[in-house]
């Protein structure tokens, strides 16, 4: 199994939408998981769904987890600490930018690669050039 | 004079009370600098804690009621302050487990966790613009009243006096924290809400005696 994807967004449907946006480049072989809004689906973020998220994206192989705005990072954060240690190991935090990161993580995850290579993947996409310049 | 857990939560009951009183008051400055929530987030967050306590009924453990609230808040208040707040009642929990009473030392121990957890999860300091600005100051003055005399009641008094004033100093910062950094000079002028209901939940302390 691939490593799977959660993403962290304060909207639902923008969680919802960056999953379904990475999710078409690799035809439903790697796990994304959106934790996106309160428990309500108001704007906000939920430790519960991120918990949840976690558990169903883990194949064994390892988890990324992209997110959008500064709490988003508290609540993730605070889910890896109440995960079992040997759980926790295979989860890593991106502070790659959410699209564009989210793609690349999910086109690396598809091609069976390990976690440290989906996290570099993704972490390049920083400087990823949208072609206005080109 | 020692705090007990029905202090505690005499605490807690006033504290939920006046921030659904003020909470339009905080989402208004949430709405200046941030994304206009704090207010219902914290009224929200502090009506399930009460629900909570009185669904489950008070242990006399101070840490573990405090643990409670930590847990709670985290779960239900949606925004960067559940996170915040829910850690510093978690970090003050573990810090004042299995005691029935607390000391004026007990206290300061207590406050000290809540506040350096906040820091570590926020990776966060003073001068940034959030509730660090009120609650260092006020865990500040509170240790530096209890070694002149042994007065719970006076060192909190103390301590929310410093959590008001540093709550103010927050105005003509710049954040570089949280969703006001966003704002970046614009954040420049307004009052953060963090602070304000940080020092508002210091106040509430004070206000009918030791709880």
């Amino acid at each position: 199994m691939p490593v799977g994807i959660v993403i962290i967004s304060h909207s639902q449907r923008l969680a919802e939408g960056v999953a379904e946006l990475a999710g078409q480049m690799t035809r439903g072989e790697v796990k994304i998981l959106a934790a996106g809004g309160t428990d309500s689906g108001e704007l906000g973020t939920s430790l519960e769904k991120v918990q949840r998220a976690l558990a169903e994206a883990d194949s064994g192989e390892g988890i990324l987890i992209l997110m959008d705005l500064g709490s988003a990072s508290m609540v993730a954060t605070m889910a890896l600490e109440q995960l079992p240690e040997e759980q926790r190991a295979r989860v890593r935090l991106s502070d790659a930018p959410l699209v564009e990161g989210a793609v690349v993580a999910a086109v690396e995850a598809s091609i069976g690669s390990t976690l440290d290579q989906v996290a570099s993947t993704a972490k390049e996409a920083t400087t990823m050039d949208k072609g206005i310049n080109a | 004079m020692a705090v007990d857990s029905a202090a505690v939560v005499a605490w807690l009951e006033r504290s939920a009370a006046r921030l659904h009183e003020q909470r339009a008051y905080l989402t208004d400055l949430d709405a200046a600098i941030g994304d206009a929530d704090h207010g219902v987030n914290m009224d929200r967050g502090f009506t399930a804690v009460m629900a909570k306590l009185q669904a489950e009924g008070t242990p006399t453990d101070v840490g573990a009621v405090l643990k409670t609230v930590g847990a709670t808040l985290v779960s239900t208040v949606g925004g960067a302050s559940g996170p915040l707040y829910g850690t510093a009642f978690l970090r003050a929990g573990m810090a004042l487990a299995g005691k029935d009473a607390l000391t004026a030392g007990d206290v300061e121990t207590g406050l000290h966790a809540a506040l350096e957890g906040i820091k570590a999860r926020g990776k966060a300091h003073a001068g940034e613009k959030t509730m660090i600005d009120a609650l260092e100051p006020a865990i500040n003055a509170f240790s530096a009243a209890i070694i002149d005399r042994d007065d719970v009641h006076a060192a909190l008094t103390a301590a929310a006096d410093a959590a008001e004033e540093g709550m103010r100093a927050t105005i003509p910062l710049l954040a570089t924290k949280g969703r006001a950094s966003y704002l970046g000079e614009r954040s420049i002028g307004h009052q953060d809400p963090g602070a304000t209901s940080s020092a508002l939940l210091l106040r509430t302390m004070v206000n009918k005696g030791e709880g």
